[in-house]
């Protein structure tokens, strides 16, 4: 037997003019700022349209990507390493992972930089042995530290002293009752960080980390400190320099962070999705009260039923 | 035959705090032992001791004639390392009050994670395991659901699955019905009931008194760190001889 299908509510919403006023406005201004933009010569657009290709500043942008994943790559590995010391027994581990992100953090990144650059002046040959030991290999800094690896160097140990704190946050986010119910399973810290811990904790990770990598995309500018010339601020500075046009390639300059910006916004996108998953109905992520796709009609019922609660790290008596 | 789990004076301080006072517990094999007592008497301290996620402070414990956690080297005592802890845990399943469920995983995922990472069981046996147990607490229709997207009383039975498919031969339940919606208890404790019958060794701590008379074999009644009284449900819960639990059974029931 089928039920009469009820009258669906078909009802006119509030009328509200002050939010079409207000969009209004809002459209008028964005349209004299565009115009403003496109339309004013000392922009010098086909000066912009003509340098967008130019070899050399494909090549800064090149350099700047490389900088920005070689620091951020450095960085993130410091960073686990330092959080997971932290955390750790070993009193001496602990230590010398504060004292890392007390002094590179407590230090401009700047003077880092033109600290690393100046590595091969300070100390001209670089040797592995024990202290006041023998010594096992030794070699010229210059060979080994030349300024693209200062660069990296400089903007990755700076980088790994702010993760730390953001990985540690993430780490301790993760309920204690998933490290109980790992180790009553049988699985070792290692595992147990790999597989349960670090994986929940991506969540709180990565959108700050994303963060971290779009400012790092505009840090390494600060290379000039080091001095490493070839990434894409100091090209596009040079060429306006020299042509007696800097606005033009201020402006290329800012079109390519912006794209590249905008790349990897969609990446993170997506990272936050694949981390998400099995969260999707936290109220605190879910939003708008739609259930989420893949769920099944019951399941829908049970939630809105109000009587289950959906957050499965739920504090329930301590 | 040994005994599947003994504990034999056993203490705990957590710091100052003297929480076990000397406890002694036997349990047979294919045993049901319940723990009942007031809150903060203990049960969960002494059966976190049972699988070593608390280390006691005085006295032994045994399971399946193992002594846990230590290793007696010409009269002297050595901590075993992580390695043979986790070996010894390995045969030890666990079931807590908030379920802890992995919640990035699906429900199969949740109960093949043991195997294939600490018994490096190939995958595809694994999931055969993993479906084998799920079907066995009735959720062969919610192996690939998120934790989130399941009930209390489901997501509990999918912990109890986790735990059986490292094929254990103890059990350790503490509340586990404590946090769900009354409506939803008995599909858990029926899930239990059935493990019993099954010959499972297990150690619950609850409320359920009911459970208790029922499936118990033996009777634990803690209060204050000791074991006040023990033996069959009907001596126990019924008839008990000290005070201190007539007392609690007489706010309890
Ligand atoms: N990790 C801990 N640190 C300090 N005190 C604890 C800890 N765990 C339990 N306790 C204390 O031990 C006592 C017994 O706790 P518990 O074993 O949880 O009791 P029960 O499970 O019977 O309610 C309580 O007073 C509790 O506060
Ligand atoms: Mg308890």
């Amino acid at each position: 037997m089928r039920q009469p299908t009820p009258e669906l509510i078909r009802a006119r919403p509030v009328p509200r003019p002050s939010l079409w006023l207000w969009a209004g406005i809002v459209l008028v201004l964005v349209a004299m700022l565009v115009h403003g933009l496109l339309t004013n010569p000392n922009y010098r657009w086909d000066v912009v349209a003509q340098h967008l290709l130019d070899p050399r500043i494909i090549s800064g942008l090149g350099w700047t990507l490389l900088l920005t994943v070689g620091a951020m790559a450095l960085g993130i590995t410091l960073a686990v390493t330092t959080a997971i010391m932290r955390m750790g027994t070993n009193p001496i581990l602990r230590g010398v992972a504060w004292a890392y992100i007390w002094f590179f953090r407590g230090t401009p990144v700047y003077t880092q930089l033109v600290f690393w650059g100046l590595l091969p002046v300070l100390y001209p040959r670089l040797s592995l042995g024990i202290p006041f030991g023998p010594e096992w290999l030794e070699f010229s800094t210059q060979d080994v530290i030349n300024a693209g690896v200062a660069a990296v160097l400089g903007l990755g140990l700076n980088e790994g002293a702010y993760l730390s704190e953001i990985v540690r946050s993430g780490l301790n986010s993760v309920d204690k009752g998933q490290w109980e119910a790992a180790t009553a399973l049988g699985m070792r810290r290692g595992t147990t960080l790999r597989r349960i811990v670090i994986p929940q904790a991506m969540r709180v990770i990565v959108p700050p980390t994303g963060n971290e990598t779009i400012s790092m995309l505009k840090t390494t500018s600060l290379v000039l400190a080091v001095p490493f010339s070839l990434e894409l601020t100091f090209v596009t500075n040079a060429i306006g320099n020299k042509n007696f046009l800097p606005v033009p390639l201020l402006i290329v300059a800012a079109i390519y962070y912006l794209v590249v910006t905008s790349i990897l916004m969609v990446g993170q996108h997506h990272l936050e999705a694949y981390y998400g998953r099995g969260f999707d109905t936290d109220q605190t992520t879910g939003g708008g009260g739609r259930p989420p796709k893949g769920m099944s009609k019951r399941q829908q019922a049970i939630l809105a039923a109000g009587t289950v609660h959906a957050d499965p790290n739920l504090e329930v008596t301590p | 035959m040994t005994a599947m789990v003994q504990a034999k004076g056993v203490h705990k301080f957590f710091g100052d705090l003297h929480v076990l006072k000397g406890v002694d517990l036997t349990v047979g094999r294919g045993e049901v032992c319940v723990i009942l007592g007031p809150s903060g008497s203990g049960k969960s301290t002494l059966i976190r001791c049972i699988n070593e996620l608390e280390q006691i402070s005085a006295g032994r414990m045994f399971v399946d004639g193992e002594l846990m956690g230590l290793r007696e080297v010409g009269g002297r005592l050595h901590r075993l390392n992580d390695q043979e802890i986790a070996r010894q845990r390995a045969k030890i399943g666990m079931v807590f009050q908030r379920f802890n469920l992995f919640p990035h995983m699906t429900a199969l995922e949740n109960v093949m994670e043991a195997p294939r990472q600490v018994r490096r069981v190939p995958r595809a046996d694994a999931e055969r395991v993993a479906r084998d147990q799920l079907a066995r607490v009735g959720l062969s229709d919610r192996a690939d659901h998120y934790p989130a997207q399941l009930s209390g009383g489901q997501q509990q039975r999918v912990a109890i699955a986790r735990a059986l498919a490292m094929e254990p031969e103890l059990m350790l339940f503490d509340e586990p019905t404590s946090a769900l919606d009354p409506e939803l208890v008995g599909e858990v404790l029926g899930v239990m009931q059935e493990l019993a019958a099954s010959g499972m060794t297990m150690i619950v701590v609850t409320h359920e008194v009911g459970f208790a008379r029922e499936v118990a074999d033996q009777v634990v009644f803690m209060d204050d760190g000791v074991v006040v009284e023990r033996g069959t449900p009907g001596k126990v819960i019924d008839a008990p001889q000290q005070q201190r639990t007539r007392d609690f059974f007489a706010k309890v029931l």
